[in-house]
């Protein structure tokens, strides 16, 4: 007991369970973890030996950033993918708020005003699937597949089909803008990473999501107020979305309507190579920011190594499918 | 009697934890309605998925029409001319009786193309050959039950069965319905089909069955013809065993009512269910699976809705229309299926004991780890929760220790009234008294509790009062000390009783 290094062995474990997350996690589970942190090594250990450009700070500072747009609309997808759910909607949902917030600050309104106006109308467009999901029962692919058509559409209505172009230097500040070293898409994905992180962790909210993954017919019989859940879930995941449109289009300068094509598919390839099971209940937000990140490399050394875009498509499923299986054949019991 | 066509010998089956069956012999002539009974947990059904191929058996030997076989799977079981016709039926809704008669075995024109004429007219011949009156263009789903059941018995015979094994058949038919089905049983036997015939309803069993087979926790206890052998005497054989011994009782009930049930009604499924429990009382419901008992429960703490009736706690009437409302009046609910009801299986112990009790715990909605194992953890100790570890997750526990886990849930609300439904189900013996024991304590400290159980021994054991259901209905109210196995089960299934007396 008192013997000094086994005493400090300790302390070290503890501190990187703590660093790690792992806590009481079983032994399968913490391989997983390790499996997942080891790919992005790899991943990157690759490409710094085919590309001499991979490994220099701009380059990563580059990758990060643009995974930052990605990771944020998967911290929503996760919790929506944990309560048993998906959500469809986020490209058009980023699209739409996109141009509204675009509209409005080329209108002569006030930066801020069109960004909380943005995130209110994502929150609220959410908050629809939410109910949809809740109240009406009716499936969240259907549900968010009919919000993802229906927010497109008034998206290319809103603009005529047209770009929206030429933001004032405030509106562009969140994709464009730089907090000493760091661009503040960066930041802002750390930020929404630490939050979603404690409100699974931390909050009674976090932990009833869960449970509703875990088993919906339990949850509503130890008396959790399932549907209120459900609808705050799914208007985060839209809150988070329209967070990600106004970072990519502060970035752009530019406001299309055909904005996030296609984002759904990255965010949930994120949320699943992180391990989080797609019947909900079980996962980890932590695995979610390497997923993306994982991602945010493979779409780097795409370019880096001049490969055609049209393969790119093919890499990434075939990365989500191994993932799959790894993850699954991780579990079996 | 000639050759048996089917002899089951020595039939052993284990499942972890439970010898399901107990070198169970089982002999059926051709011809013969062979009546099977035992309580809930005998062995009915591991012995009829045995025979039927579902599940493979542990040891003993099974010949078909003298032959030794291996029935390898329930297909095999088909071809030997064994057909299971269960409770629910394996029709498909969406197609018509003749699609369904002739299923995998279609008449085909030259072409390969479906015949429909020639698939009609074979249809028309099987049910006219069984004297059904059904059009063999007629979509199954709309068909009611009765009928839908003819036609599967029809589909296995026009496969050739020569063995019918009907589990539970008459449990969803009206009196008239049985009648036919029974007149048609009578016509099998007579082209010499054999039918294993499984009911709760002894009644029917003594009207219709040649012989009669009883199990009793696994064992084979005997097989008589049914003339030698009173339905009083058969329920003896199926409870059998020494009770009570086991339960020591301390608590008395106290006077005032703590929960009232006036009327209760749910259209369909239970009628004018009224009932009270006193502080410190258990209340036992007794009757057989499928007589409305979980449904009451369930109703009660509001996960399904009822049509009328009263509900008073302690006096005061109240509504309650979903579960946060029973919490809030101080219920709980001890599902009877733990897995698919109360616990959230790759959770923590420590979330799965304090998800209830969770805005108490954290009145800012904020928590930690810590301070779950801190609300969970005295809890553990007091239930003796194994192992201790406020982080396993719960899936890695025993079923006693779930179970537990789920009673603690409850336990940190401080309730004033708990339902209890099949509270000691699938654990062991060690834990079954532990939970037995902690009723008992709950109950003296002024708890009133509703305990649904099927198994007689825990019923007479601990209960109170008992009071049986039957078919949707309050059907009669045991003392403790009035109550036997026999009244009780006479009770639950019914019409027994002028017989038996």
């Amino acid at each position: 007991m008192d013997h000094p290094s086994a005493e400090r062995m300790r302390g070290l474990e503890q501190s990187a369970k703590v660093m790690l997350g792992f806590g009481a996690l079983e032994a399968r589970e913490r391989w997983t973890r390790v499996g997942l942190v080891l790919t992005l090594a790899a991943f990157c250990a690759v490409l710094s030996l085919l590309s001499p450009r991979f490994l220099t700070s701009s380059n990563l500072i580059n990758v990060v950033r643009q995974a930052s747009i990605n990771g944020i609309i998967a911290v929503g997808m996760t919790l929506v993918i944990l309560t048993g759910g998906i959500d469809l909607s986020v490209g058009s949902v980023l699209a739409f708020t996109g141009v509204v917030a675009a509209s409005l600050v080329t209108a002569g309104q006030p930066s801020a005003l069109a960004m909380v106006s943005a995130l209110i109308l994502g929150s609220l467009l959410g908050m629809l699937n939410g109910a949809a999901v809740a109240y009406l029962r009716i499936p969240p692919f259907i549900a968010t597949l009919g919000m993802m058509t229906v927010a497109r559409g008034l998206a290319l209505s809103y603009t005529q089909g047209r770009p929206i172009t030429g933001f004032p230097e405030s509106f562009r500040w969140l994709g464009a803008g730089w907090i000493g070293p760091l661009p503040v898409p960066i930041l802002v994905m750390a930020l929404v990473f630490g939050l979603g992180g404690f409100l699974l962790s931390y909050t009674v909210f976090g932990e009833r999501l869960l449970a509703i993954g875990n088993n919906p017919a339990a949850a509503r019989a130890t008396g959790i107020p399932l549907r209120q859940h459900l609808v705050l879930t799914y208007g985060l995941s839209g809150f988070l979305a329209a967070l990600a449109g106004l970072i990519l289009i502060g970035r752009l300068d530019s406001a299309p309507p055909t904005l996030g094509v296609g984002y759904e598919f990255d965010a949930i390839a994120a949320v699943v190579i992180g391990g989080t099971r797609l019947s909900g209940g079980e996962g980890w937000l932590g695995g979610t920011l390497i997923g993306a990140l994982i991602i945010g490399v493979l779409n780097n050394g795409i370019n880096l190594l001049n490969i055609p875009s049209f393969y790119e498509q093919v890499f990434k499923g075939g990365v989500i499918a191994a993932a799959l299986l790894l993850h699954r054949a991780l579990r079996r019991e | 009697m000639g050759e048996p066509l089917l002899r089951a010998e020595g039939i052993s089956k284990a499942f972890p934890g439970v010898q399901a069956l107990d070198r169970v012999t089982l002999e059926i002539f051709p011809g013969e309605i062979h009546g099977l009974v035992g309580e809930n947990g005998a062995g009915k059904s591991t012995l009829i998925r045995i025979l039927a191929g579902a599940i493979p058996r542990d040891a003993g030997r099974i010949f078909w029409q003298g032959q030794p076989v291996e029935i390898a799977d329930p297909r095999h079981a088909r071809r030997l001319g064994i057909a299971v016709i269960h409770q629910e039926l394996s029709l498909l809704p969406n197609l018509t009786v003749a699609q369904n008669l002739l299923l995998g075995r279609e008449p085909r024109t030259r072409w390969g193309l479906l015949d429909r004429r020639a698939m009609e007219q074979q249809a028309w011949r099987i049910l006219h050959e069984l004297g059904l009156d059904l059009d063999p263009q007629a979509p199954v789903g709309s068909l009611p039950f009765a009928q839908r059941q003819m036609l599967e018995i029809a589909r296995a015979l026009s496969e050739n069965a020569r063995l019918l094994i009907m589990d539970e058949p008459t449990s969803a038919l009206s009196d008239r319905e049985i009648h036919r089905l029974f007149e048609l049983l009578r016509d099998l036997k007579a082209r010499g089909v054999a039918v294993l015939f499984i009911s709760h309803r002894l009644e029917e069993i003594f009207q219709i069955a040649d012989r009669i087979t009883i199990l009793r926790d696994g064992h084979h206890i005997g097989t008589f013809p049914i003339t030698e052998v009173t339905p009083s005497a058969v329920v003896r054989m199926m409870v059998g065993r020494e009770m009570s011994e086991m339960f020591v009782k301390t608590a008395t009930a106290g006077t005032e009512a703590i929960l009232e049930v006036r009327d209760l009604t749910r259209e369909g499924v239970f009628y004018g269910v009224s009932f009270e429990i006193r502080r410190g009382e258990i209340v036992g419901l007794a009757g057989l699976v499928g007589a409305g008992r979980t449904e009451v429960a369930r109703a009660l703490f509001g996960l399904d809705p009822v049509d009328r009736g009263e509900i008073r706690i302690e006096g005061k009437a109240v509504r309650i229309r979903s579960p946060l409302d029973a919490i809030r009046l101080g219920m709980a609910l001890i599902p009877e299926d733990r897995k698919a009801q109360a616990l959230f299986l790759s959770m923590a112990l420590r979330s799965n004991i304090t998800i209830a009790a969770l805005p108490r715990i954290a009145p800012l909605g904020l928590l930690s780890g810590r301070r779950l194992d801190a609300a969970s953890q005295p809890c553990i100790r007091h239930l003796d929760i194994r192992p201790p570890r406020p982080g396993i997750p719960v899936r890695h526990l025993s079923g006693g220790n779930q179970q537990k886990a789920v009673i603690a849930r409850w336990l940190l609300l401080q309730p004033r009234i708990l339902i209890m439904d099949e509270p000691t189900r699938g654990i062991d013996v060690a834990a079954k008294a532990e939970i037995h024991a902690l009723m008992d304590r709950l109950a003296r400290e002024g708890k009133a509790i509703l305990m649904i159980s099927s198994e007689l021994p825990e019923i007479l054991g601990i209960s109170d009062r008992i009071l049986v259901m039957r078919e949707g209905r309050i059907v009669g109210e045991l003392k403790r000390e009035e109550a036997t196995a026999d009244r009780v089960l006479a009770l639950a299934m019914g019409g027994l009783h002028a017989r038996a007396a």
